[in-house]
């Protein structure tokens, strides 16, 4: 299934792909696309992995752009 | 401003204060360095600390790493003021780089300004609030003067003028009462109504546009994909230059301090910021522009193609013509033209043909049912009606035939309706298919943006379609086609090399849509299959859109290009000089910051209206 989560405090392009390379990286994630515009993460995968995914894409976010926050 | 940069703002307004005082103050070396770096670590620490966690995460080519070794390596240097100088500007350009993506994603958060918040529903007679997606299909809403409309739905009562044009770009109000179709996303002007929900929140107009305009993104271009690949190289490669410009020259003639120098300069131009920002940022400003006025362009990738359309083909019916009919001659014989009409209006007064219909609307008054005896409709033929105690024959040539009239053809195009009482021929009526008011215009505007050519695919016959191309300065016209005919045009087209875009109403011409470079759809205010298959859609059916689309994907790849050949050309430059040892800190810091503001401030050119 696929998740939608907004993304907040990212002003950099740049960061946002890469943290979308890093979210489709994640095992279990079948897709993933960070809309820059929007401030939207979409993630596509199984139901009962989300809880995981989404504390890896915390940590991964984190990494990344300590600013940015992602709304779960 | 968020609190965030409003912090930023003040460190940098300190450091503005501090960065010059440092240069220009009468006091001993010692001090001047303690303020630069007062300064610096007002304004930079963030940076400095970002640089040390991506070290230990091992992100060696982060633009925070890059920008603290540059800074720190013109301490090492004696270049206090460049070192703190860098930094200012470094933050200033990362200040009003977020300034711009937030004001670009404020107007296009307002383009998109269309979402309903609550939808009023009367249950069991009382009217409460609910959010849209909680009304079922059926029910009634109550939509006050001031309120968005939240669902598709028929007027059940109640007259008011509503406003569409944050679906179409058309400002001009509708007119609507009881019977009518109000589309969801429109604005309500002036009264109340009731409205009956035709579809779930989520089938519906508004949700469906937003869906699209949310996901358009997800396709990216190719001109995206090269910035992205090229990102990945550049840095890396600019950095290694680095490192080999302050090891090897210096192993050969020294002077260490003047290699390591140029070495850094290499650092400051190696963040690819300006295009990796700027390239999505114009494609979204393009988009958003776009769908103000009334067109959605479903990605990037969607915009790069329709910049290269070379030939346009276009669906007649529905797309080049209103596809409803309309009398546009009246040839009698030996009765008069109302006796004509009226005895065609009579007979037809039944049946629910487009023709039918406008014959009966050219008709206008009323017509007395209790004159009307047995009608039968002959299929294919036309219609054999009993009219105060008269029978007529109004049909085609072939039931004129089976009447025994001596008829004859029309010199104008178009569907000939032909009458007679019993045998004796009385005339003919003219119907057409009306063309629409703007589609000459949009013709013209097309020719002048140096299209190949323009093609018309038409089902109709020759004479109806050469007719419609001879009106509308069409360059070339099929007729008579098929659907599946239609598609092998089209296919013809594409494998000759061209970039063909396709126009359809998108009602049965999915294929097609779907089959061409482009696809673009028109009237789609409702049509799930146009708005899937399509790559661009018009939200109302009026051609002269069709021109705007193309300068909008023009003006916005221009920009791109712009952007691409600037920033690259800038840094290019940059980095010979600075190798060559003609450049300094302070033009190398231009050719990070000022080239990314001045890439972001061009791609906000996408978003002004295009006319």
């Amino acid at each position: 299934m696929k998740k939608v989560f907004k993304v907040k405090d990212l002003d950099c392009a740049h960061c946002a792909g890469l943290i979308e390379d890093a979210v489709k990286k994640i095992s279990g994630v079948e897709a993933a696309s960070l809309n820059f515009m929007m401030m939207n993460l979409s993630v596509e995968a199984e139901e009962a992995e989300f809880p995981r995914i989404q504390k890896e894409i915390k940590k991964a976010a984190k990494k990344i752009e300590p600013d940015c926050t992602i709304v779960f | 401003m968020s609190r965030k940069q409003k912090k930023l703002l003040l460190r940098i307004i300190i450091a503005v204060v501090l960065v010059p005082l440092g240069a220009f103050l009468p006091v001993p070396e010692i001090y001047k360095l303690l303020i630069f770096i007062a300064g610096y670590l007002v304004v930079g620490w963030d940076v400095l600390y970002g640089a040390l966690r991506n070290l230990m995460g091992g992100r060696l080519f982060d633009e925070k790493f890059l920008m603290s070794i540059a800074t720190l390596g013109a301490f090492a240097l004696h270049e206090y003021p460049e070192a703190a100088g860098v930094m200012l500007f470094y933050q200033i350009g990362e200040f009003f780089q977020s300034l711009a993506v937030r004001k670009s994603r404020n107007s296009i958060a307002e383009l998109m300004d269309i979402r309903p918040d609550t939808a009023t529903v009367l249950r069991d007679g009382e009217e409460i609030t609910l959010s849209p997606e909680e009304v079922s299909v059926g029910e009634t809403l109550i939509i006050k003067a001031g309120e968005k409309i939240p669902l598709d739905g028929t007027v059940i009562s109640g007259h008011t003028t509503i406003n569409a044009s944050a679906l179409t770009g058309e400002s001009m109000p509708i007119d609507i009462g009881p019977g009518d179709r109000a589309v969801s996303g429109s604005v309500n002007l002036s009264g109340l109504i009731k409205l009956k929900a035709e579809s779930a929140y989520g089938e519906s107009t508004v949700a469906k546009i937003l869906e699209l305009v949310e996901n358009a993104s997800e396709k990216k271009a190719r001109v995206e994909s090269f910035i992205s690949r090229f990102a990945r190289w550049y840095t890396p490669c600019v950095v290694v230059g680095a490192v080999l410009l302050a090891l090897i020259p210096p192993l050969i003639v020294g002077n260490w301090s003047t290699w390591i120098n140029r070495a850094l300069i290499f650092l400051m131009v190696s963040c690819p910021c300006a295009l990796v920002v700027s390239v999505p940022l114009s494609f979204f400003g393009g988009m958003g522009g776009a769908s103000r006025q009334g067109i959605l362009i479903k990605g990037a990738q969607c915009m790069e193609a329709m910049e290269r359309v070379d030939t346009m083909v276009f669906d007649k019916t529905g797309t080049l013509t209103e596809g409803s009919f309309e009398v546009s001659a009246i040839h009698p014989r030996n009765i008069s033209e109302a006796e004509l009409l009226d005895i065609a209006a009579a007979a037809e007064s039944y049946s629910s043909h487009p023709i039918a219909e406008s014959i009966i609307c050219a008709h206008g008054g009323h017509i007395d049912k209790s004159r009307i005896g047995e009608v039968k409709e002959i299929a294919g033929r036309g219609i054999k009606a009993v009219v105060d105690g008269e029978t007529f024959y109004v049909g085609n040539g072939a039931l004129m035939d089976e009447a025994g009239a001596q008829w004859h053809d029309c010199h104008l195009s178009g569907s000939i309706i032909h009458i007679s009482r019993e045998s004796e021929y009385l005339g003919h009526i003219v119907v057409n298919d009306r063309i629409k008011a703007n589609s000459a215009k949009a013709i013209a505007g097309l020719k002048k943006l140096r299209m190949k050519e323009l093609i018309m695919l038409s089902g109709d016959k020759h004479k109806i379609a050469e007719d419609v191309a001879g009106k509308l300065g069409i360059d070339k016209f099929e007729s008579e086609l098929l659907p599946d005919q239609k598609l092998e045009e089209l296919q013809k087209l594409i494998e000759s090399g061209r970039k063909v875009a396709f126009v359809g109403d998108g009602i049965n011409d999915a294929p097609a849509l779907m089959r061409a470079d482009v696809g673009i759809a028109m009237g789609a205010m409702g049509s799930d299959a146009a708005i899937e298959s399509a790559d661009i859609v018009l939200m109302d059916d009026d051609p002269i859109k069709l021109p705007v689309a193309i300068k909008i994907c023009r003006k916005t790849m221009m920009i791109v290009k712009e952007n691409i050949v600037f920033a690259l050309g800038v840094k290019a430059v940059i980095l010979i000089m600075g190798a060559l040892g003609l450049a300094n800190m302070w033009v190398a810091i231009f050719g990070d910051v000022g080239v990314m503001l001045l890439a972001v401030l061009n791609s906000m050119r996408a978003m002004i209206k295009v006319k």
